[in-house]
């Protein structure tokens, strides 16, 4: 398909490496079939109509969308911070932002409750001041799948800034560019495909997100309910459901996924 | 090389024999809601029965059913509703019949104080509050719809939550004005949860079922284990933690 490769000569790959390399694609196809095994085919264009799905389908892509742009505003400022600039606490601040990627999200949600739920050391004097309830409001959604999310850019960007030669932006700089124009010319184009992956990779998982978000936005159909959550509760009571909305979601994802690879990430 | 494989295999078989000369284990499939009752009656059925070791795998009703079903090899298995366990009767796993063992009923739960002012079943109408109950298809959340379906309130509910549990621990913190939850969970909240009853007119209760299951490693065991929940030491147990013996 790519023709970026074919000018290398290929050997035939070593045995040993084709078989382990085959075990570990297993890993992540056999549950697919699995999925797919249990699929009722003739029922799925009832269920996929039916408004849990249709509502969380909505729902997950709004919020998905919602904590992408939310990451993008503020997580690439502070990847710009945090690759460009010196400061104390530095390495500090750095397992913060990562923290988010090992944490078991229901943690993550559970402190995100006792931070900004209605008892909450921010969240009482923010209700207090403006009437502005976060838990159980699609808004909840969105602040717990950022935080579950956002690393990913962060993480993306930064590295993508520091392997950047910074001569380039120099010599845009003594040719006369504001910094302003040296961003948008020179740094945000060169550092693109690691920002678009970035982006992507935030989507995905805020596009997935469960255990932050049941436990600090709660489940409520249309209003927190997202497309996991759905599965989740589904499983318990209509399975047919659940697995037609394991459909969705495995579509959704691929389909987000192997397109933008196939544009964007030929570069990496 | 070849002593080094025999040493293995020898281990291996005694780890074995070791294991299964230590006791014999009853795994015991049981409703959230029993967590604290049943951690008692395995106490009590292990110095009745020494040698057994009782394993008890707490879950929701219908995420046990559903292990059981699919073939996990569980002992005995104690649902809080009859609905899971018809379900694993039609699958065939249950030996003999299931028996009512204990009753529960739901209560108004509000956080300690009840700084919302909730008074009964009307408020679950009140869009102002935030309210929660268990998700549809978990015992205690088709039990509350009843209870409200009873009571003529149509609810104006904020939350679903998975399990019993989840949603005491949104009460508790104060982040629910009030829910709907079993009795015997205000009664193990300790005072963190105050529960309001619901009017006679207006409650349901839910009759938890227990049967011993067909791959049960031992019969007899099993059916032991189901006999002292039934019996009079196994009730004044559960009486303690609220629920009402059949």
């Amino acid at each position: 398909m790519s023709s970026a490769n074919s000018g290398r000569g290929r050997s035939r790959p070593p045995a040993l490496l084709v078989i382990l390399g085959c075990v570990g694609l297993a890993w992540f196809v056999v549950p697919l079939v699995g999925l797919l095994a249990r699929t009722p085919w003739a029922d799925l264009p009832r269920l996929l109509g039916g408004e849990v799905v249709t509502d969380a389908l909505r729902l997950s892509l709004l919020t998905s969308l919602a904590a992408t742009v939310i990451a993008a505003m503020v997580g690439v400022p502070l990847a710009w911070l945090m690759a460009r600039t010196e400061f104390p606490g530095q390495a500090i601040v750095r397992g913060l932002v990562t923290l988010p990627l090992v944490l078991p999200p229901v943690v993550g949600g559970a402190a995100l409750l006792f931070a900004l739920g209605r008892r909450g050391v921010v969240g009482e004097p923010l209700s207090r001041a403006t009437g502005l309830v976060l838990p159980f409001s699609t808004w909840g959604v969105v602040i717990a799948t950022t935080f579950v999310a956002m690393p990913f850019l962060v993480i993306t960007v930064e590295g993508a800034l520091r392997n950047l030669d910074e001569r380039y932006e120099g010599a845009a700089a003594t040719l006369g560019a504001s910094r302003a124009t040296v961003l948008r010319r020179v740094t945000l184009p060169m550092i693109a495909p690691s920002l678009v992956a970035g982006l992507v990779l935030t989507w995905a998982r805020a596009f997935g997100e469960f255990g932050a978000t049941i436990t600090f936005a709660g489940n409520l159909q249309g209003r927190t309910q997202t497309l996991p959550l759905a599965v989740f509760v589904a499983l318990e009571s209509d399975r047919d459901t659940a697995v037609a909305l394991s459909l969705v979601m495995v579509a959704v994802s691929l389909a987000v996924l192997i397109a933008l690879r196939e544009r964007w990430w030929k570069a990496l | 090389m070849h002593r080094y494989v025999m040493t293995l295999v020898a281990m291996a078989l005694c780890l074995g024999a070791c294991a299964a000369s230590a006791g014999e284990e009853l795994l015991v499939s049981a409703a959230a809601s029993l967590t604290g009752a049943f951690g008692e009656v395995e106490v009590a059925f292990e110095t009745a029965h020494p040698g057994v070791e009782v394993l008890l795998n707490i879950a929701g009703s219908s995420t046990l059913r559903q292990q059981i079903v699919e073939g996990a090899p569980v002992d005995v298995f104690a649902s809080a509703d009859r609905s899971n366990m018809d379900q694993v009767v039609a699958a065939g796993e249950v030996d003999g019949a299931p028996r009512i063992f204990a009753v529960n009923h739901l209560q108004i739960a509000v956080p300690a104080g009840n700084p919302a002012g909730v008074t009964g079943l009307e408020d679950f109408a009140d869009e102002d509050l935030l309210l929660g109950l268990c998700a549809a298809g978990v015992p205690c959340g088709d039990l509350a719809l009843t209870v409200l379906g009873n009571a003529g309130v149509t609810p104006a509910i904020d939350t679903r939550e998975p399990d019993v549990r989840a949603l005491l621990t949104k009460i508790q913190s104060g982040e629910l004005d009030a829910g709907l939850t079993y009795v015997t969970d205000v009664i193990a909240s300790d005072g963190a949860v105050h529960g309001i009853d619901i009017p006679d007119g207006a409650t349901a209760t839910t009759n938890y079922q227990i049967a011993s299951l067909v791959d049960a490693s031992d019969p007899a065991t099993a059916a032991a284990f189901v006999a002292f929940v039934l019996s009079a030491e196994g009730q004044a147990i559960l009486n303690r933690y609220g629920f009402t013996s059949p």
